[in-house]
Formats: structure tokens, C-alpha cells, sequence
């Protein structure tokens, strides 16, 4: 009883000397958080300099950003605020900087260069940037100077879209039930085929929409064993445009983690379709699609938005073949950047190392999305 | 089993025997009517009584004065099907069965036609079935002729002459090579109901383009676009131009507009046009320029 209540002194004890402590001298990291100033306080080293930057941003305090960059003259504080969340709504709008990374690349006793990888967290998951950053001494102290991607300037002028926009009127919840409803578009697979990855199943493939309507598509399947029975069910998610216009073919891939191919006696595959209301517009070209080979193998190039309104998020899905034709891997990846009016967008996915030797030709779609109205 | 489930069980036993007994006993009704009908109930019994009709979604109570015919009046039997007729007088129950039958004539029709689109040129590509029913919503099983008719916009028919069978008739109907929106009528008596039938055109045929220099752009467009038998493919259509040049290429998916797909892409000496839509391939250009 007298050693318990000694106990609970002690505890209170060291609570209150705990509270004390971190009242007097608190962490840099909730200073930041609770409104004071940077999460790091010296700049002696150039790393040091951009992960203070960098931990600005995390923390979304432009202006003390802004204040620490070593060119800040050369543009404004809503410019490099832009720079980093884009000039339009688009997915970095939207996402927070989850975590950086700093590699230091070049230093002398003046000026450095360091590459800074921000990992954006996203509404459809992460999304990696970088930035490779000169850093220059300032008296005692390393100042960063932030290359500004300017946006590029959309020549003013009027355009005449005409694009065709299909609406879905369905039957009346008070109709008959002998009265005629709208069949749901005609899609089917044109490919399937299953490969063995490390980490499981993987389940490659085209859909085609056969008819002279838009469709919501998607795809799901599951593996079964000899005696029938289900081994797993997926559908997929990113890895496939969900908005299919007539004749229109993407791409689809079917992750089953943790699964053999060995086990799986067949496959049943399960397309899905409905009607939804849309439009041909935007028209995006894809240019200079190329497969640039290993080390660091990717698909890459660059979409141009051929129409007159922002195209606030682009989707890209990359198929590709082997020599003989056959799906190996489809890769996608978004557009961070919102696509303005005729100005180019690169893009660059990466490939599986072990793939990208038997990629023979590849096929590039693109799936799209504008605020205020589905593109 | 205890005292008290066995008084139980007796009391029930004793409860149903007169009606049981009453089975035999048979009320003057007559063994059909049809849906709407009056029915008049006759009786050997005299005194108050009561009289229970039993049926589909229906079950009726009426009370009945000494020497008085109970009876039913007109529009109160609508349910077709099977019905229980038992007359209680105090001591003694009579019972008997009827049905009431679905009205002669067809009132409504419930006509399904599938698909509402197809492809043109189809053999029995669109079905359709009929469920003929009287002003009661009650299905007619006798038998009863159903004319279906399938237009063209241009006016020509196809007409099938099928007779219902349990209520229901159906039939298969070719789509011709033309596209439009055919009529799809279906007809019982002076009843008929239209369905309309989207033929729409099938995949592209002889898909070919022609490319012109546009500054330093080439403008790629397609001829009119149709299928094998001739009709324009639907505005919207996705047809892909690509260009290879140097291992690279350049693709846009591009929508149908007026009959033609056109777009501009950068010109590469030596690069190889091609244009396709769905799983149809077009001719391939080299540009050499």
C-alpha cells in the first residue's frame, strides 16, 4: 500500500517535469507545427539548407519559405507557391508533402548542388517530384536558389469545340415493367493473359467498347482452382481508363498479391459496363512516345491538350507488347500538372528493369478529368 | 407430451372437425366465373349466417339475413385464380370451390423488346415476347393471336403472326443492312404497343486516310467513314492516328466529327502514318517529304 502510493508520487513527479521540460524547451518540429518559426534552425550546411526549405514546405509555410530562398527577388512569393501546387487546380493543388529526401550531388566551398525528392501525397496515392536545387553560401549561412518553372503563357484567343456529348435518360421509376430500358454498352476482351510476377499474380489486358456509345468499364477476375473454387477476386482500379468512347481500347492490369500461377487452374474474367453520360472533348495528342531503354527504362513523352479548356488532371496508361504482340505490363501514372490549351506535358513512367528488354512497341492512352464538367 | 399440450391438441381437433365435416357438403355456386363477375350464392340453410370467400389477395366476409341469397356484386371478384367459398348458419358449415377466370378480352399488353441497339444485318437479332393481360391485371392463359411487326424507317416490314401460349408469345426478327430506328410493334386486338429498335452501323470498313502538309504540321484525315454495308459510323467514334519515326511515336485518339476523324501531328521525314479504330486497321502512309 505505502510502496503504491510512492509510486504514484514518482510518476506524477516526472510528469510534471516532462510537461516543464517541453514547455521550456520544445521540439523544433511542434514549434513548426504550432505556428512558430522553421522546423530547422541552422543553415550551415547546403543540406541542411534545403531540408529547412523543404520542411517550409511540408509544413506549407510559404512565406518563410519564400524568405529563405536565395534568388526571392527574381519572382514572387505566389509564384513559388504556384510553382510547387500548380497555377490551376490539379492533383498537387490537392496533396500534401508527406515526406522529402535530400542527395547531396556537387559541393565547393561556396556553392552546391543538391537534388531535393518530394513525396506528394496525393488523392489517387503518391506522387514523387524532384527538384535539383543550387545552393550558395551567403555569409555564414547556405541560401537555396529555387529554379521557378514558370507556367507557360496561353495565348488569349477564342475557340470554336464542337465536341459531341452523349446524355442517358433511363426508364421512370413509375413505368411498367414490360417498358423498354437502354441496354448497356457492348464491351469485351480482346486480350487477357496471366503472367507470374514476385508478388503474385498479375492478369494482363485490352478491353474494347464495341458500341456506338460511351461506356463505364471496369474488369474484375477470379482465379480458380482445379475443383472450381475461388482462390481470390480483384478488380482493377488505376491500372485501366474507366471511361471507354466508342471503338475505344485501354489497357487493364489485375494485381493478386501473394498468389502462384501454379495454383490457379482457370481464370474468370468479368467485364463490366454501363452507360454514362459524356463527351469526345478533350482531344490530347501524345508526342514523342518513346521506350527509353534500362538502367532507369521508361515510357516517356509528352501530352498536348488540343482544346480550349484546362485539363485539370490527365491519367496515363502505357500497354506493352512483346515482339509477338502480346500484352507484358501496363504501366500508368497522373499528371501531376494541370494540361493547358496547346502546351506540351511531359511524362515519363518507369518500366520494370526485367521487362523493359522484351518491350517490342507500346500503345499510349490517355484518360482525363476537368473541374466543372467530366472531359 | 403434458395434460396441457394434450388438452390443447383435442381442442383444436374438435374446433376443425365441423368444417372438415362441412367439405361434403356443398354450397349451389357456380364452378367458373370470370373477373368482375357477380356471384350468386344459393343455400338449402335458412337463419343468420356468414359468408367467407377465400382467395387470391382476397378474402371476403358478408353477413347474411334470414331467407336472403347471399351474393356477391359485380367488380369485387378481380383475382384470377382458385377460391374457397364457406357459408356458416350458427351449428352448421357448408363450403365449396370456384374459380374466377382472367376476362376473354385483352386489355393490356406487356410487350419486351431486346436490345433497344444493335449492329445492322443481324439474324434474329431482336426478340420480342408479349404477357397479355384483362382490365384486372389478370394474365390471359387462353389462347390469343399476337401480330409483331418490324419496321424499317425507310418503311419496309417484317410481320410475324405467333398465338399466346399460357399467356405469353414471342418471337425473333432479323435487323436489316440499314441503320436507323426501326419500329417494333407488337399488336393484340385493337391493342398494339411500339418498341423502337436502334440499328446502329457495324465496325468500320475500308478504313483509309490522306495526309496534307498544314505548315509544318501534317493534317491527317480520314474519308467518310462507314461500315461494310454502307452506313456512315456514328459521330463520336474513337479512330487512332499514329506516326513512327526515329523509334518514337506519336498517337491521338480522336472522335468521329461529321463522317471524317482529322488531327494534326508533327511531320517527320520518313515517319509512317497508320490509322486504326477498335480492332480495324486503316492504310499506313510513309511520308517521305
Amino acid at each position: 500500500m505505502k510502496s503504491g502510493r510512492l509510486l504514484a508520487i514518482l510518476l506524477i513527479g516526472i510528469t510534471i517535469a516532462l510537461i516543464v521540460i517541453g514547455t521550456l524547451h520544445p521540439a523544433s518540429i511542434a514549434v513548426a507545427y504550432a505556428g512558430g518559426t522553421g522546423a530547422f534552425s541552422s543553415s550551415a550546411t547546403p543540406e541542411q539548407a534545403v531540408r529547412n526549405l523543404a520542411g517550409d514546405i511540408r509544413l506549407q509555410q510559404w512565406n518563410h519559405a519564400y524568405e529563405s530562398l536565395a534568388n526571392k527577388t527574381d519572382f514572387t512569393q505566389d509564384q513559388f507557391q504556384h510553382d510547387l501546387t500548380g497555377y490551376y487546380p490539379s492533383l498537387h493543388r490537392f496533396a500534401t508533402l508527406d515526406s522529402f529526401e535530400v542527395f547531396p550531388l556537387h559541393a565547393s566551398e561556396n556553392n552546391a548542388e543538391v537534388r531535393l525528392e518530394l513525396h506528394w501525397s496525393t488523392v489517387v496515392g503518391p506522387s514523387l517530384s524532384n527538384r535539383e536545387l543550387k545552393v550558395a553560401k551567403v555569409a555564414d549561412q547556405w541560401k537555396v536558389e529555387w529554379p521557378l518553372i514558370k507556367e507557360p503563357v496561353v495565348q488569349p484567343r477564342v475557340l470554336s469545340d464542337d465536341y459531341l456529348r452523349w446524355d442517358v435518360i433511363y426508364r421512370g421509376a413509375g413505368d411498367d415493367w414490360g417498358k423498354q430500358e437502354v441496354d448497356s454498352p457492348h464491351v469485351t476482351i480482346v486480350d487477357m493473359h496471366p503472367v507470374q510476377r514476385a508478388d503474385g499474380v498479375v492478369i494482363l489486358g485490352e478491353l474494347l467498347n464495341e458500341d456506338v456509345v460511351p461506356a463505364y468499364v471496369s474488369v474484375s477476375a477470379s482465379l480458380l482452382t482445379k475443383d472450381q473454387s475461388v482462390i481470390g477476386t480483384e478488380s482493377c482500379f488505376d491500372e485501366i481508363s474507366h471511361l471507354l468512347l466508342p471503338k475505344q481500347v485501354t489497357p487493364f492490369r489485375i494485381n493478386f498479391p501473394n498468389k502462384t500461377l501454379t495454383e490457379v487452374r482457370s481464370i474468370r474474367m468479368e467485364p463490366f459496363s454501363s452507360l454514362v453520360s459524356a463527351s469526345t472533348g478533350p482531344v490530347i495528342a501524345i508526342d514523342n512516345e518513346r521506350i527509353n531503354p534500362a538502367p532507369d527504362a521508361s515510357l516517356s513523352g509528352q501530352l498536348i491538350n488540343e482544346s480550349g479548356n484546362v485539363v485539370n488532371v490527365a491519367h496515363v496508361l502505357g500497354t506493352l507488347y512483346d515482339g509477338t504482340g502480346q500484352v507484358i505490363w501496363v504501366v500508368d501514372k497522373y499528371v501531376t500538372r494541370a494540361l493547358l490549351p496547346g502546351n506540351p506535358a511531359s511524362f515519363n513512367i518507369p518500366i520494370p528493369e526485367d521487362l523493359a528488354r522484351k518491350v517490342a512497341s507500346q500503345r499510349t492512352v490517355i484518360s482525363s478529368f476537368s473541374f466543372g464538367g467530366a472531359a | 407430451m403434458t395434460k396441457k399440450h394434450f388438452f390443447l391438441a383435442a381442442l383444436f381437433a374438435a374446433a376443425a372437425l365441423p368444417i372438415v365435416l362441412a367439405q361434403d357438403a356443398s354450397l349451389a355456386i357456380p364452378r367458373t366465373i370470370q373477373a368482375g363477375d357477380a356471384l350468386v350464392v344459393s343455400s338449402s340453410g335458412s337463419g343468420n349466417g356468414t359468408l367467407y370467400i377465400v382467395g387470391p389477395n382476397q378474402v371476403l366476409k358478408r353477413h347474411m339475413q334470414p331467407g336472403e341469397a347471399p351474393q356477391i356484386p359485380p367488380g369485387v371478384l378481380i383475382h384470377a385464380g382458385h377460391y374457397l367459398a364457406i357459408l356458416s348458419t350458427g351449428s352448421s358449415t357448408q363450403s365449396a370451390s370456384f374459380d374466377v377466370m382472367p376476362s376473354d378480352k385483352p386489355t393490356k399488353v406487356s410487350f419486351l423488346a431486346e436490345p433497344s441497339r444493335l449492329p445492322v444485318a443481324l439474324h434474329e437479332g431482336v426478340a420480342g415476347a408479349v404477357y397479355v393481360f384483362d382490365r384486372f391485371g389478370n394474365l390471359i392463359v387462353k389462347p390469343t393471336p399476337v401480330t409483331f411487326q418490324l419496321t424499317t424507317p425507310a418503311g419496309s416490314a417484317q410481320t410475324n403472326q405467333v398465338v399466346t401460349r399460357n399467356g405469353a408469345a414471342w418471337t425473333k426478327m432479323n435487323t436489316t443492312a440499314h441503320e436507323g430506328r426501326d419500329s417494333f410493334v407488337a399488336r393484340v386486338g385493337d391493342i398494339s404497343v411500339t418498341r423502337l429498335v436502334h440499328q446502329v452501323a457495324g465496325d468500320p470498313c475500308g478504313l483509309s486516310m490522306s495526309v496534307h502538309p498544314v505548315g509544318r504540321d501534317l493534317q491527317l484525315e480520314t474519308a467518310p467513314v462507314r461500315d461494310c454495308s454502307g452506313n456512315p459510323v456514328p459521330d463520336g467514334t474513337i479512330v487512332t492516328f499514329s506516326e513512327t519515326y526515329d523509334g518514337s511515336l506519336s498517337t491521338a485518339d480522336v472522335p468521329i466529327k461529321q463522317g471524317i476523324a482529322k488531327v494534326d501531328l508533327p511531320a517527320h521525314p520518313g515517319g509512317v502514318l497508320s490509322v486504326a479504330s477498335g480492332v480495324v486497321l486503316g492504310n499506313q502512309i510513309r511520308w517521305e517529304k
